[in-house]
């Protein structure tokens, strides 16, 4: 069994053990009580082997949110062991496993909480804007989620058997190399990367493949939603940047695995080439999270402020300028590693140029807003706190910009609270928007509107009090990733910090509270239009969830939001005629290259290489089964559309 | 059915019309000049030797572009936008992330401590 | 990899309208999903090229390029791969012109020439290792086997994938779903003799001149 051995589990670490014995009960009790109930065929057919982008979207949120929970809990234990670890107090957690809490919460919260509630949104909305019946590729859609469920899977095991890295969510050499870091933790990283990754680079390709060559009838390019444009944009990015974390990973695995010397300090290796690829890939990751983000923006101010967003032409300028423009700025993550001032003067200039379509499209949400007929509902006030926190941290991004001033603050609480003020503030507010707006049309009932109130305002109070402070110790000189410290003047700030976090925490609760209390209150919230925000664009059209198929006939497009243009004439129109359509039926194909995904990757982490080669053998079995079949589609009739048609609630056909 | 528009519906790869024997065949035959002009060039000192990457860069590049045309059809009609501007958004990037990589690791490099002394602090 | 996307006939009348007519048919949409693939592969081939030109120099006081590479069998190797991209693209033609026997022998020449090429270059790497010379010895020698081997890596899986492609169409015929596969296999191998060109050129050729 390669190094797997009883000493794998933690048994002298009451934290871990807690948390793990926690993990294996829940895991435990949620399998306990679908069998009990009988859930597993409607599960199995329902969900697991479902190709339907709708339900694969749901499957990302879900995922996310669980995991915000799980990366959350890692922050709050972060934030209570510094507003201790003061002076010669050394909190709870000893260094080596402070090292490896921030690890996991940066990888989880970037990979397995942002990544896939952006990519879930976009599965979910894209293809009902563009009114078309499902994604480019839906079998390969399963594929790429069930990939992103086996690399988070891995990050959760290393919690139970073994331990994660203690790197930093980058994973950095030389302290990655197999010298430094001999055990098991940084394997569990990279493995789990390289397999989501697969994953993610497969949704890209399928949703660019899809906004490009699959869209109803009459959408040109600039009829589309800005959602769509903004999806293309981050999808075209994952398309190019994902391959060279791929690359890097594997690379880094190279060196581990087999003694290459790509970063190593001997033989000739570079670890600075390490930080120049992995940012490379690592600027337009952020991208890849903050575009899906605008374009929910984008939607809900549209929506909610009852006006087409100003400027649709400038958005979509600035939406591909910043998709080339992130591409060329990678170096201001390490200003201060060694480059000259030319190149660091390149790019810090070409980091300022960036900040400017992002400009634009704030200006042009404003005046979107300005004199539009503002209904609060929970969705636009995430977009209007979103507009207030992101600026904020945007322009101490363009502070951070200037090489001099980076100096000073590269690596410090300064960074850190720029960082989650522009993703706390710009993607996980644009999730939380997108969450609200569109979990209507996915289940048929809108979610409690106090509740929602109540996690909004909390998440913005808990943000400002939780990073503010930051920025001032990053003034006054703290380090990030501080297990302790000597400056017991930096502890009235780290106290108000957790203050902040607690009030977050409950943020994060009410969120759950919303969702249980509007299950359980569902028939009394139901939509019956379609179209509970009246809204602009072609998802509104549909039944609330929408039938499988999405639309009965493509709906014809001769305009930009051609839904809200036919509602002002009066023009809408149910299917007159309808033709038998061709739908694909479930593949069980993506659940199954998870599991072998998961063995595989865990052979590997511990070197049990006969079993890495039974995973990758099934793996590819998988793969030349489902390649050879042949029955991949079943028609539904005509006749079958019109009945259906019938029994949904009357005026969510839109033909 | 109508006019059915042509715009975009061509795939990435299909041949003008029907391809044929003759497209491949000059496709082989400017590859095969070409390959053999990147041989002369580097074995031979036809060119001047700093010039070497150069010229090689420019043979590589030029025999690309055959495959790309003859091999893989890839023209400038208007069906073809879509895949010529993928393919132009990766050459974008590709020249982006290797020049950007030679221009800061070289600039990294050239800061590094001098030779003599870096030697002595390994051993 | 199939799509279900409703082909624009299943539309009444409304077609022909300013802007496009609705999702593109099925054997449009499987080839661009794989030429964006293709460009997603070929950013991954840069980031190693990048890495390579920035650590070839990087020898360790072990064996360098010009040391090393073996023109006659770069040669022929190119020759190899340049002859069966040429022989792939005959056979598309005749599978397109429903002509199978011209397809068989064409493809048959495809493999063996991908498998010569393929040949020569293990046969290169276990001598390269047994003289000590391996992947391990040194930056340089890391990035030339990552390079060169993940191309290796990308003709093995090619060679395994147009078998699969040709026994479909013995077993199941020309029909589209086959068509098209055979169409991204197409993709697929004349992109790697693209590569192959940038790995000849500033790997070999610029490395025995270095």
């Amino acid at each position: 069994m390669g190094r797997l051995g009883w000493s794998a589990i933690p048994f002298d670490n009451p934290l871990q053990m807690g948390a793990s014995a926690l993990i294996l009960v829940g895991a435990l009790a949620v399998l306990i009580l679908v069998t009990r109930k009988g859930w597993w065929p409607y599960l199995w057919r329902e969900w697991l082997t479902s190709v339907d982008h709708k339900r694969i979207g749901v499957m990302y949120v879900l995922l996310a949110l669980v995991l915000l929970c799980r990366g959350f809990i890692d922050a709050l234990m972060m934030r209570s062991q510094q507003a201790v670890a003061a002076g010669g107090a050394m909190g709870y957690l000893p260094p080596e496993h402070y090292d490896q809490i921030f690890s996991a919460h940066g990888t989880i919260m970037i990979f397995f909480m942002a990544m896939p509630f952006m990519i879930g949104l976009m599965n979910f909305a894209v293809p009902l804007q563009l009114g078309v019946r499902d994604v480019a590729f839906p079998v390969l859609n399963a594929v790429s989620f069930w990939l992103t469920a086996s690399g988070a899977l891995l990050v959760n095991l290393s919690l139970i058997v073994g331990n994660f890295a203690r790197t930093g969510w980058l994973a950095y050499p030389p302290l990655s190399e197999i010298q430094f870091s001999p055990d098991v933790g940084v394997d569990y990283y990279l493995w789990a990367l390289q397999i989501s990754g697969i994953g993610t680079l497969l949704a890209g390709i399928n949703l660019v493949t899809t906004i490009l060559k699959v869209r109803a009838p009459g959408m040109s390019y600039m009829r589309m939603p800005i959602f769509c444009w903004t999806a293309l944009a981050s999808n075209l990015l994952i398309v190019a940047a994902f391959p060279i974390l791929t690359a890097t990973f594997g690379m880094l695995l190279l060196d581990r695995y087999v003694g290459m010397h790509f970063f190593t300090n001997d033989a000739g290796g570079n670890p600075m080439l390490y930080f120049n690829l992995i940012w490379a890939w690592g600027h337009p990751e952020v991208y890849i999270l903050i575009l899906p983000a605008f374009g929910v923006f984008s939607e809900v101010i549209g929506t909610f402020a009852g006006k087409a967003v100003f400027g649709y032409r400038s958005m979509v300028m600035a939406t591909m300028a910043i998709c080339v423009l992130s591409f060329m700025v990678w170096l201001h993550h390490f200003f201060t590693m060694g480059a000259g001032a030319d190149v660091n003067a390149f790019f810090g200039i070409m980091t300022m140029i960036i900040a400017v379509p992002t400009g634009v499209k704030i200006f042009n949400w404003l005046f979107t807003l300005y004199r539009g007929r503002i209904r609060y509902e929970v969705p636009v006030l995430w977009a209007v706190g979103f507009i207030i926190t992101f600026t904020i941290g945007g322009l101490t991004g363009v502070l951070l910009a200037v090489p001099p001033a980076d100096f000073v603050l590269h690596n410090s609480l300064f960074l850190v609270a720029h960082f989650h003020n522009v993703i706390i503030g710009g993607v996980l507010f644009g999730a939380m928007a997108g969450y609200n707006y569109w979990f209507p049309k996915a289940f048929g009932f809108t979610l409690d509107r106090r509740l929602g109130l109540v996690s909004f305002w909390c998440w913005l109070i808990g943000f400002y009090l939780a990073f503010m402070p930051l920025y001032v110790l990053g003034l006054l000189g703290m380090t990030r990733r501080m297990q302790h410290y000597a400056d017991p003047g930096w502890q009235p700030y780290l106290i108000v910090a957790e203050a902040g976090a607690v009030i977050i925490l409950c943020g994060i609760i009410a969120t759950v509270a919303q969702l249980v209390v509007s299950i359980r209150s569902r028939e009394r919230r139901r939509d019956l239009t379609g179209d509970p925000w009246n809204g602009r664009t072609l998802e509104w059209s549909t039944a609330s969830p929408p039938p499988a198929y999405n639309f009965a006939v493509l709906p014809r497009v001769d305009s930009l939001d051609s839904f809200w243009r036919a509602k002002q004439l009066g023009a809408l129109r149910s299917p007159t005629r309808y033709e038998a359509i061709d739908v694909p039926t479930n593949s069980p194909n993506g659940f199954i290259t998870a599991f072998f995904a998961v063995i595989t990757g865990f052979a590997l982490i511990w070197h049990i290489w006969w079993m890495a080669w039974l995973g990758l053998g099934c793996a590819l079995l998988t793969l030349v089964s489902f390649g050879w079949r042949e029955r991949t589609e079943r028609t539904i009739s005509g006749e079958q559309l019109r009945a259906e048609a019938r029994a949904r609630p009357a005026g969510t056909d839109f033909g | 059915m109508g006019e059915q528009k042509k715009t975009d519906h061509r795939a990435p790869g299909d041949a003008e019309g029907e391809g044929s024997i003759l497209t491949y065949t000059a496709g082989l035959g400017f590859a095969l000049a070409l390959t053999a002009a990147s041989f002369i060039v580097s074995q031979s000192h036809l060119l001047w030797a700093p010039g070497l990457a150069v010229g090689l860069a420019v043979l590589a590049i030029a025999q690309m572009g055959v495959h790309l045309v003859f091999f893989l059809n890839i023209g400038s009609g208007p069906d073809n936008t879509n895949t010529v501007l993928a393919l132009a958004f990766g050459i974008l990037i590709v020249t982006l992330v290797v020049s950007g990589s030679l221009w800061i690791m070289a600039n990294l490099n050239g800061n590094m401590m001098p030779g003599a002394v870096m030697q002595e602090m390994q051993k | 990899m199939t799509a279900q996307v409703a082909d624009a006939s299943a539309v009444p009348e409304e077609v022909a309208r300013a802007g496009d007519d609705g999702p593109a048919p099925v054997r449009v949409v499987v080839a661009y999903g794989f030429w964006i693939f293709l460009l997603s592969d070929i950013i991954m081939f840069a980031a190693l090229f990048a890495t390579y030109a920035v650590l070839n120099g990087q020898t360790a006081g072990g064996p360098s390029a010009r040391h090393l590479f073996d023109i006659r069998n770069v040669a022929i190797e190119t020759l190899c791969l340049l002859f069966s991209s040429y022989t792939c693209g005959l056979g598309s033609l005749f599978i397109a012109r429903r002509r199978l026997r011209p397809f068989y022998v064409l493809f048959g020449m495809t493999f063996v020439l991908g498998a010569i090429f393929l040949g020569l270059e293990i046969h290169e790497f276990s001598g390269m290792v047994a003289s000590g010379a391996g992947p391990s010895r040194s930056a340089f020698l890391s990035s030339f086997f990552a390079l060169v081997g993940l191309h290796g890596t990308h003709v093995t899986i090619g060679l395994l994938w147009l078998l699969f492609n040709v026994a479909q169409v013995a077993a199941k015929g020309p029909r589209p779903f086959v068509l098209r596969r055979l169409h991204c296999f197409g993709l697929f191998w004349h992109a790697l003799d693209i590569i192959w060109v940038a790995v000849m050129s500033l790997v070999y050729l610029m490395g025995v001149r270095a």
